[in-house]
């Protein structure tokens, strides 16, 4: 028989070998790769252990208002905390951010008051009222959408020049199977937009797991057919996931075009708040695996041996968190009801004579 | 008999349809094992397996051009699209291509595919997951457009629309899936597409409603039963085509009509059946039809979707005004 022309087992386990995972802590917060630590002071590492703590507060109250109905939609962020926090630690105030509906807490982070972030998950227009300074658009619902618009938003950035500024976004292991993602790396790849692109991978997408996403071996090269560098890292380590992301922002600020990182990460309870069991689809196995993964164990044992963190610190922490948290529930129980007539004045800068009409009609109706 | 939900109805109504023609596939997000978000396939992954039962990729759009391509050849693809706010994903797949199939083959290739996707407000789902969008649908030449208003007629069309030989886009609306149960024959039968019904008779006026409207027009017909009010209730139940027949023969004998949606009121399904019976039954009305909607904004999640979603009480004063005109 001929010789084929191409050999496919080859070709496919080269591609493999391209997107090693990126690690400095193990799971026992042991250095494992010295030579990429990132150059961050002490007072940093724990601001970023404190980022990650109090997210993790954020989930369990927003866990438990949830249940008490005081939340709308609430997607759970446990497990997460270095794939978000680390990464958005990267990225500077100016940067513009391109949130999917998990990433929440970075969008806090970015500078959305808490309560505001509570109001949008009811489905009040107030949360959406942003501070001027926030550079950032709601949260995406549609999956794969914020990928193409982020592209967008930073052509705009380069065509503006805007110096020192990226956008960032995230979307999911399912996520990345949308046709708009790849879109997005590639027109940011063509217009060498300066925009840093995440898939984070926890493993599920409601229950359908990684692997009946793609043949795919890593997300991360999904970005070769683009033509952009991609990063597989692990997720659950913040000293890895802020190193690959300094790097990438580095990157784009300097005019190279877009990079996507793919966090190995886990989301350690259900999806959501509306009724995911995931023990229909999910064994206890996995959920042990990760969760001795847990990026706070390895960071809290990795500051504590650097005599940067304690136990005490961290209650302090947690409960200054918990209050901050039941006020701003408060403060978004304060907020104005709202009126279809308010709607309807806000759904064009000039309305035609079916919304003028309307207005009329139902202003009517919520003076009775 | 049994007394079933409409999602038992329907899930039953695959079941039992997937046992008599190995052909009928089911394919969509989370519709394998986990059985579907709202539970619609429970059971029917470890029923008969995952090549015919399977979770796709999460892209509406491939999940589109699949089941256009297995329909090519020759399987009955059922695609599910989670919510049907995702439908933008997949317009393409739909209008675009699978309803223009049969009319670019000249009649000679035809695309069995259902599009099953819940819809529908009141239940408190996220941003983008409620919206009334079956006028987008209706408005496309090739496709037909079903929406069942109770467990009963779920199976009856669900199984009617699995055998047609055209694309159908069966949109289930979400508050209707738990809220009641019906009696349901065990054994298979259909309920014609194209065809309306009249869920409740009467004399003075005739409400033309489909989906979870039809539920809340009953309720507004019960009430004004107590004022000697005659209504009769004309459901729908497929929008695309709609049976003008059926409305127009009520129309001529109450002399009123009432059109209610929950769709906002700009270009939707209502103002076409107010326009064909306008056109076809002016010289029997006694009143301006009246014409029960949302208001032209978008879907407003969470809050206040109650008091945005027309109810009983809104079919009840445009019923009074139109019978009082
Ligand atoms: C276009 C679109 N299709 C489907 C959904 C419904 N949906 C919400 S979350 C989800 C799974 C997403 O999984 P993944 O991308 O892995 O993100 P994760 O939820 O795990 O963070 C699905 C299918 C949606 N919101 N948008
Ligand atoms: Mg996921």
């Amino acid at each position: 028989m001929a010789k084929q022309p191409v050999d496919y087992e080859a070709l496919l386990s080269s591609v493999e070998a391209s997107f090693p995972m990126v690690q400095i802590l193990d799971k026992d917060g042991k250095i494992v790769n010295e030579d990429i630590m990132p150059d961050l002071s002490d007072d940093e590492l724990v601001e970023l252990m404190r980022r990650m703590v109090w997210s993790r507060v954020l989930h369990d109250r927003s866990m438990a208002l949830a249940r008490q109905g005081r939340l709308g939609f609430y997607a759970p962020t446990m497990g997460q905390e270095a794939s978000q926090l680390a990464s958005h630690f990267a990225f500077k105030k100016q940067d513009w951010f391109y949130p999917g509906y998990r990433d929440v807490p970075q969008l806090i982070q970015h500078g959305l008051p808490v309560s505001q972030a509570f109001l949008w998950s009811r489905g009040h227009v107030e949360g959406n009222n942003y501070p001027d300074d926030l550079h950032a658009i709601p949260p995406q619902i549609i999956i794969g959408a914020q990928f193409i618009q982020a592209m967008g938003n930073a052509v705009g950035q380069k065509m503006a020049k805007k110096e020192d500024e990226v956008t960032f976004t995230y979307t999911g292991d399912g996520g990345s199977s949308q046709g708009d993602v790849y879109e997005g790396m590639n027109f940011a790849g063509r217009y060498k937009a300066p925009v840093v692109f995440f898939i984070q991978n926890n493993g599920y997408a409601i229950s359908t797991p990684r692997e009946k996403q793609s043949a795919a071996m890593t997300l991360a090269q999904k970005s070769a057919a683009a033509g952009i560098p991609g990063i597989q890292v692990d997720g659950m380590d913040p000293l890895a996931v802020y190193a690959v992301t300094k790097q990438a922002r580095d990157w784009a600020v300097a005019g190279n075009g877009p990079v996507l990182i793919e966090t190995i990460t886990s989301r350690f309870g259900p999806h959501s708040t509306s009724g995911d069991d995931p023990t229909r689809y999910r064994e206890q196995d996995s959920f042990d695996y990760w969760e001795q993964r847990d990026p706070l164990i390895r960071f809290r044992k990795f500051l504590e041996e650097k005599g940067l963190w304690s136990e005490k610190q961290e209650e302090e922490l947690i409960e200054k968190t918990k209050e901050e948290i039941k006020q701003a529930a408060k403060e978004a129980d304060q907020a104005p009801k709202m009126l279809i007539s308010d709607f309807l004045k806000n759904m064009y800068q000039e309305p035609g004579q079916n919304i003028k009409e309307q207005i009329e009609k139902y202003e009517a109706k919520e003076s009775k | 008999m049994a007394n079933l939900t409409m999602i038992q109805a329907i899930t039953e109504a695959l079941d039992q349809e997937m046992a008599r023609d190995e052909k009928v596939l089911i394919f969509g997000e989370d519709v394998g094992k986990n059985g579907g978000v709202f539970r619609a396939t429970q059971g029917l992954f470890d029923k008969y397996g995952e090549d015919r039962v399977s979770d796709t990729p999460l892209a509406e759009s491939g999940i589109g051009g699949m089941a256009f391509g297995l329909a090519v050849q020759g399987f009955r693809p059922v695609m599910e699209i989670q919510f049907f706010g995702f439908v933008f994903e997949v317009m393409d797949s739909i209008v675009g291509q699978m309803a223009r199939t049969s009319y670019r083959m000249g009649g000679k290739l035809n695309l069995p595919a259902v599009v099953r996707s819940p819809f529908g407000g009141g239940v408190h789902t996220p941003e983008m997951h409620a919206d009334s969008l079956e006028g987008l649908m209706a408005q496309s030449p090739g496709l037909k457009v079903v929406i069942p208003s109770n467990p009963y007629d779920a199976k009856g069309l669900l199984t009617s629309a699995i055998r047609d030989e055209d694309p159908v886009v069966f949109l289930e609306h979400m508050k209707l899936y738990r809220s009641f149960r019906d009696e349901v024959p065990e054994e298979q039968y259909t309920v014609p597409l194209g065809k309306a019904n009249v869920s409740k008779e009467g004399s003075d006026v005739t409400v033309v409603a489909y989906g979870y409207m039809v539920r809340e027009a009953l309720k507004a017909a019960e009430e004004l039963e107590k004022d000697d009010v005659s209504v009769e209730v004309i459901d729908l139940r497929t929008v695309s085509p709609i049976d003008y027949e059926t409305v127009v023969k009520s129309v001529e004998k109450t002399g009123r009509m009432v059109m209610v949606q929950e769709a906002q009121r700009q270009a939707g399904v209502g103002n076409t059946v107010i326009s064909e019976v306008s056109q076809r039954a002016i010289l029997s009305l006694e009143a301006p039809i009246g014409f029960v909607t949302a208001p032209d904004t978008v879907y407003p999640f969470g809050q206040v979707e109650n008091i945005w979603l027309p109810s009983a009480k809104d079919i009840t004063e445009a019923i009074k005004e139109t019978v009082e005109f």
